[in-house]
């Protein structure tokens, strides 16, 4: 493509600034009203950081938090060596079943979310299992590990096949050559999928909506029923909050990845 | 207690035995040195998804085809063609019969097709110039554009989506602004382009990333032998640039597409609950009426539909090459 | 070294789970309560409150009978007791473990929908009426058919909420609030279908409306009176009226659920909501109208003084109680709700 012209090229960015503008004026206006001293979601009524003192002394929110964090890192850790371990596994099986495997670990993929949760929903109340913060998790666990395996699988596909195999004619012991060879050839894809794993968790309403009891609230369902009752700024303290942490994290993840 | 795990004994029962045999098969492929069956390290997962993928699966299709009562009945996808069927059991023969056929649900699953349709086209049209500029390494942007992107994506979807309330409202901040400069309001929300609104607001990214992904890959040098052979950078585009990236497009399509189709806050929040989803109506299916076997039947439905659609895809971009944000 | 970090971790945000004299699980409905009412309970008792809300009636009893055990004390309307009571999910009240509840009103201790109330408590009662702003609305305000007004396109809320909408129109239609023979439902059903066609709404919601009606985003809505006065407080051009057609007049009572786990901290709860001062913080937070003679003392003038929390006699006898639809009634009333929903 010949982008040369002056003109082309502000073109080009110019449309980009707009998606961009697009994609952040509502994080900008949750920013804001963050600060606005006043519940209304139009008027401002003076600076102040009063939601955020409330953000702070809010049980509900805290609570919800707290299983938000507690969710992810636990679903993180399982589905991570869960899913690692499901793909040295598949990737060592005969054609047949290993693509039977791996259909069976796309199918929630092409499962809308709803229905996810809706199935999980029906399965707890047929086994006659209170939902709560432990239904919560495995359902988390159970919509992560496909995508822990969908990372890993590749690394595994791009390793050199006979390494494991001359490790083992070296003298290793399958379990050395496990966590020596095979483990760090596919490092890289095991913490892509513990990250997605992670964000996804974070992420999710749907399939937690339908898995929980009121009890048990994580930061979706809250400010789903929260956003039934009316205007909550505590909430856009919150988003405020979340949006810098983020943003540091990035900025910390570039620059290590740049000094690299 | 939060924390309290309230299981049947039957329940603890077997998770004692997965435990169990998870950590006697570790132990014993670690203890023999020769031909260790490595293809077993998936055998917990086979186990995890069939207790929690297939198995919850096979109970929707119980629930979709017993009645109340547990016996067999297809009147649950009756009632998906008819949503007056329950009810013309329930007022009497003299009233039954002048009642028509009810069209809600199926009125509801076009109205969802259609506008998750709508979305996608419209995710397309804004999202592919979005994705080949950003591609375009003339313009050296790099990766921090595609970080910006990923950003929203990250912070709570419902919380962003909430924020377009606080703009289209009529008081709302547009129309504030609107009034200032001195022109009329317009009423922004609680009709159908709100929600389209959201939705593609909310799927864009999922419509941009594999379409970037996949014209990055591209080898450059194809453009400009384009350019070479005498192709002016429009017909390149047309001819050569475009065509390569199908299958991001396509797998852009089945992640706009999909989410789409079943969204259910959406349209609560930015179209009023004047309107409702397919996804809307399972929820209520469910949560407010307790009605699981229509429900069910409902879920089967969207759930058969997306396969197909999904297979119509696949066939499209037959390689799955098109890889998603993974 | 990084695993056992991570392990560090998970630990460390596992809650020190404080030893308090147990818990009591309530599921009460969004709003409708002043929260440091949970925080006095929890301090003067020691028992800690697992506080969980609900938005509908219909919602509420989906919860209830999929989590059996999750839930001691609940808040569900009349009619809803009704349907409770029927389905044997409630405990009767030991009056004896709940001492505070002399103090309910002599004439709401015998409801139908509780004979006697053996199995229920009044919490808070109330009406159901239009919610409107005086600047925005010029023809007074006395009929349900100003809904229907469309000089006031576009500028309605109504309630999603099954019994309240389809109940006003019955009762506009001149229909019993509680009709349960077809041809009246559907009477009722294609004068809502109309106001929809019509172009009348704006949106079907439920606790969104009081906020917007205080930043003026619609011109009338039907509405709850404590939400209507608890938008009133916050803007004056709002008004509250109950239509001379009659409405509905509702209690919400508190009920403890049969085979709860924490059945004696559900008898001090529901006990400490009954006491004057504490039913006082709670009416003066959600303004509602109190069943509490004691705590209506203690309010005096401004609350009775005020006819949104203290309607006339006159304007209660207009109004009617819900009854429950019972099952084989409720899919027709579900029905019929989608269809005006779905009305384009």
């Amino acid at each position: 493509m010949n982008s040369g012209s002056k003109l082309t090229r502000f073109f080009k960015r110019f449309y980009l600034a707009l998606i961009l503008i697009f994609l952040y004026i509502p994080i900008i206006v949750l920013i804001i009203q963050s600060f606005n001293a006043g519940k209304s979601r139009a008027k401002w009524e003076g600076f102040s950081l009063h939601w955020y003192g409330e953000l702070f002394r809010s049980a509900s929110i805290m609570n919800s938090l707290e299983v938000t964090l507690l969710v992810a890192v636990l679903a993180m850790i399982v589905s991570t060596v869960l899913g690692t371990l499901a793909a040295i596994g598949i990737y060592s099986m005969k054609k047949r079943p290993q693509s039977l495997m791996m259909t069976l670990t796309n199918l929630p993929n092409t499962m809308p979310d709803i229905v996810t949760g809706i199935s999980l929903m029906l399965l707890f109340i047929f086994t006659r299992v209170d939902r709560g913060f432990w239904t919560m998790l495995l359902a988390h666990i159970t919509f992560d590990t496909p995508y822990v395996i969908l990372s890993v699988m590749p690394k595994l596909k791009q390793m050199n096949k006979h390494t494991y195999e001359a490790a083992l004619d070296l003298g290793a012991t399958p379990s050395y050559a496990l966590w020596h060879v095979l483990i760090p050839e596919c490092k890289q894809g095991i913490i892509t999928g513990a990250m997605l794993a992670f964000t996804l968790s974070l992420d999710d309403f749907t399939i937690s909506y339908f898995t929980t009891s009121p009890l048990v609230q994580n930061l979706s369902t809250l400010i789903y029923s929260a956003a039934r009752r009316g205007i909550e700024p505590t909430l856009n303290a919150l988003s405020a909050l979340m949006f810098v942490a983020l943003l540091a994290l990035l900025l910390v993840v570039n620059k290590r990845t740049s000094e690299n | 207690m939060r924390y309290d795990m309230q299981l049947p004994w039957w329940a603890w029962l077997l998770m004692g035995t997965a435990l169990v045999l998870f950590i006697l098969m570790v132990v014993i492929s670690v203890r023999r040195n020769h031909g260790v069956k490595r293809s077993l390290f998936a055998s917990p997962y086979t186990l995890w998804m069939l207790l929690f993928t297939i198995v919850p699966v096979i109970l929707i299709g119980y629930y979709a085809f017993t009645g109340t009562d547990g016996t067999f009945t297809l009147d649950n996808f009756r009632n998906f063609w008819d949503s007056n069927f329950d009810m013309k059991k329930l007022v009497g023969e003299e009233y039954a019969s002048t009642i028509p056929r009810g069209t809600v649900n199926v009125d509801t699953l076009t109205y969802s097709l259609w506008m998750a349709f709508l979305c996608t086209a419209l995710s397309l049209l804004l999202g592919y110039p979005a994705a080949l500029f950003m591609a375009d390494r003339n313009m050296k942007l790099g990766s921090s554009l595609v970080v910006l992107f990923i950003i929203p994506m990250w912070m709570n979807f419902l919380l962003r989506t909430i924020a377009w309330m606080s703009l289209l409202e009529d008081n709302g901040l547009i129309n504030s602004l609107l009034r200032s400069i001195g022109l009329e309001g317009v009423q922004l929300m609680y009709n159908s382009g709100a929600v389209l609104l959201g939705m593609v607001y909310n799927f864009l990214p999922f419509m941009v990333f594999p379409i970037y992904t996949s014209l990055s890959k591209q080898d450059i040098n194809l453009s400009e032998a384009a350019a070479d052979l005498g192709c002016s950078p429009m017909q390149a585009l047309m001819k050569v640039t475009i065509p390569l990236s199908l299958p991001g497009v396509i797998s852009g399509i089945t992640m706009v597409f999909m989410p789409s189709v079943t969204t259910f806050f959406i349209p609560r929040v930015l179209g009023g609950g004047n309107t409702m989803m397919f996804g809307d109506l399972i929820e209520s299916k469910f949560l407010t009426e307790g009605n699981w076997n229509v429900g069910s039947a409902l879920s089967l439905i969207m759930m058969v539909l997306i396969l197909i659609s999904l297979s119509i895809l696949r066939k499209a971009d037959p390689n799955g090459e098109g890889g998603g944000i993974v | 070294m990084k695993r056992f970090a991570a392990l560090l971790l998970v630990v460390l945000l596992f809650p020190v789970i404080a030893l308090a004299d147990g818990v009591v699980n309530v599921f009460n409905w969004e709003d409708y309560i002043d929260e440091s009412v949970l925080k006095m309970f929890e301090e003067e008792t020691g028992i800690h409150v697992n506080y969980m809300c609900f938005t509908t009636n219909e919602d509420m009893m989906v919860q209830v009978e999929a989590n059996p055990g999750a839930f001691d004390v609940v808040f569900p309307s009349d009619y809803m007791v009704e349907r409770m009571l029927n389905k044997g999910l409630l405990e009767e009240i030991n009056y004896d473990h709940i001492p505070n509840a002399q103090y309910i009103m002599e004439n709401l201790r015998n409801p139908d929908y509780d004979p006697n109330g053996v199995h229920s408590i009044p919490y808070m009662w109330g009406t159901v009426g239009i919610l409107y702003n005086t600047t925005m609305v010029d023809d007074p305000v006395d009929s349900w058919e100003i809904l229907w007004n469309t000089k006031y396109a576009n500028n309605v809320f109504m309630l999603d909420s099954i019994r309240d909408s389809m109940g006003i129109t019955l009762c506009s239609l001149g229909y019993s609030m509680n009709e349960r023979d077809y041809p009246a439902l559907r009477a009722a059903t294609d004068k809502l279908v109309l106001q929809k066609t019509s172009g009348m709404v704006k949106a079907y919601q439920v606790d969104e409306t009081k906020d917007k009606m205080v930043a003026g985003e619609a011109a009338l809505a039907l509405m709850w009176s404590g939400d209507a006065q608890y938008a009133i407080d916050l803007n004056s051009d709002l008004a509250f009226a109950v239509p001379k057609e009659g409405s509905n007049v509702w209690i919400d009572p508190m009920v403890i659920i049969k085979g709860c786990r924490n059945l004696e901290n559900a008898e001090k709860f529901v006990d400490f909501l009954c006491r004057p001062d504490i039913a006082v913080l709670n009416c003066e937070e959600i303004r509602y109208s109190s069943p509490n003679s004691a705590a209506i003392e203690l309010m005096g003038e401004e609350y009775t003084e005020n006819p949104v929390l203290s309607p006339s006699e006159e304007t209660i006898t207009r109004c009617e109680f819900f009854h429950d639809i019972d099952e084989t009634i409720m899919p027709i009333y579900t029905t019929l709700w989608n269809e005006v929903k779905n009305a384009k």
